[in-house]
């Protein structure tokens, strides 16, 4: 299976905040999530890859195509949802999609009016009468409207509710089985990725943590529950994070051989994403 | 075919998946030249990655229980039922030697044992 998507040693750096040799792919037929916590640099690698804002060094190759050379082919055919729409408040979703379809060559009238229905969305509104939910809705019908082999979402769930959010979980998975071959999505909100992600990239202070399949993932960590009076120093290096109340400590673990060893009663349990990514972090304490 | 993860077991995801599939076809719930779900299509119902879906495959494709083929699917194995007879033996024969292990630590003779057997395989 080819990568749809190369990313090598991308650096950038404004002010406070650098990416620093950010180096990962998308392979072929996956979704994969970006995720991170706030001011992580999600939205940034995003824009960089998108030449929404300039790299200071390193590789992008979409489709094998470098992106330096290739920037508009490319563009062609990727379906982008930011967080800011870039809408013009002031014109109705039809004359706003007008504008947007004629930068496409393979846009389908029958595929956006089949979203638009499925949204709910009257063509004749004006953009700044539609809810947070709706603009997104919107954003999508659009992105999905020109044959884009790929699409690219920045934070395309956070602010909305959970019935929203499995609706676009589904459109997502069939997109999959009908023609798209990627999905990229930044999210905080890690329990959409639970249910769809193949494969995950976790990044923080600028720098990514890891990319592994989420199933990998979910197989080699564990959630270890056991009895606090055995942790010493040696034990507690076969943990990425611990937290101890006078019951007992609850750790994340990815030698869980390690720890059976010295805890043999302990509790093990599969843990969530939102777990690997607060363990990755040294987030999980008390 | 009946597939269930379990989300306390210590086997990873694939091998789970592997592992049933194989039962399947060894107990001829799944006959050959069955199709299997498509590789995303399976992946969504079991609410695992394409990934694991793929490698799933590609390792029972590599041990004879399925074939691919590009663009149409996965199917089950025709014409292997002599590698399958000798899975089905071999299962059979795993059982047999952990009984035998038990029987000689608790001084069961092998006459008491077939004796055993005889009464048991009647049952049902």
């Amino acid at each position: 299976m080819s990568d749809i998507l190369n990313v090598e040693n991308l650096n950038k750096s404004y002010g406070d905040f650098s990416l620093t040799d950010v180096t990962f792919s998308l392979p072929e037929g996956c979704i994969t999530g970006f995720i991170g916590i706030n001011g992580a640099g999600k939205t940034t690698t995003l824009r960089t890859l998108l030449g929404l804002a300039k790299k200071q060094s390193g590789n992008i190759r979409f489709f094998g195509l470098e992106m330096e050379k290739n920037e508009k082919k490319i563009k062609d055919r990727i379906g982008i949802v930011l967080d800011d729409g870039c809408f013009y408040d002031e014109l109705s979703l039809a004359e706003m999609k007008s504008i947007i379809s004629s930068a496409y060559t393979e846009w389908s009238e029958q595929d956006f009016k089949r979203y638009m229905e499925m949204f709910s969305l009257d063509p004749k509104q004006k953009i700044n009468t539609l809810s947070k939910g709706m603009k997104m809705k919107y954003a999508l019908a659009l992105a999905l409207s020109h044959n884009a082999e790929l699409l690219i979402m920045d934070e395309p769930t956070s602010g909305l509710d959970p019935l929203i959010r499995s609706q676009l979980l589904k459109v997502l998975t069939d997109y999959m089985e009908n023609g798209g071959k990627g999905v990229f999505f930044s999210t905080h909100i890690t329990s959409d990725l639970d249910k769809i992600a193949d494969m995950l990239i976790m990044i923080n202070n600028g720098r990514i943590v890891f990319q592994e399949e989420k199933d990998f993932l979910l197989d080699t960590y564990r959630i270890v529950k056991g009895d606090a009076k055995a942790l010493n120093g040696d034990v507690r290096k076969l943990f990425l994070g611990i937290s101890e109340t006078a019951f007992g400590f609850t750790g994340v673990t990815k030698q869980m051989a390690e720890v059976q060893s010295f805890f043999p009663d302990a509790i093990a349990e599969r843990p969530t994403i939102e777990d690997i990514m607060l363990a990755n972090i040294g987030g999980y304490k008390k | 075919m009946k597939i269930l993860i379990s989300n306390t077991s210590d086997s990873p995801l694939y091998q789970q998946i592997k592992d049933q599939i194989k039962d399947a076809v060894l107990k001829e719930e799944l006959a050959p030249g069955d199709a299997l779900p498509s590789i995303r299509a399976f992946a969504n119902d079991l609410k695992v990655s394409v990934l694991t879906i793929r490698r799933v495959y590609e390792e029972l494709e590599q041990e004879g229980f399925v074939t691919s083929q590009v663009g149409i699917g996965t199917f089950v194995s025709t014409g292997n039922l002599e590698l399958l007879r000798d899975s089905k033996r071999r299962l059979v024969e795993q059982k047999m030697l952990d009984m035998i292990q038990t029987a000689k630590s608790l001084k069961i003779s092998k006459e008491e044992l077939n004796a055993m057997m005889d009464i048991l395989y009647e049952e049902d």
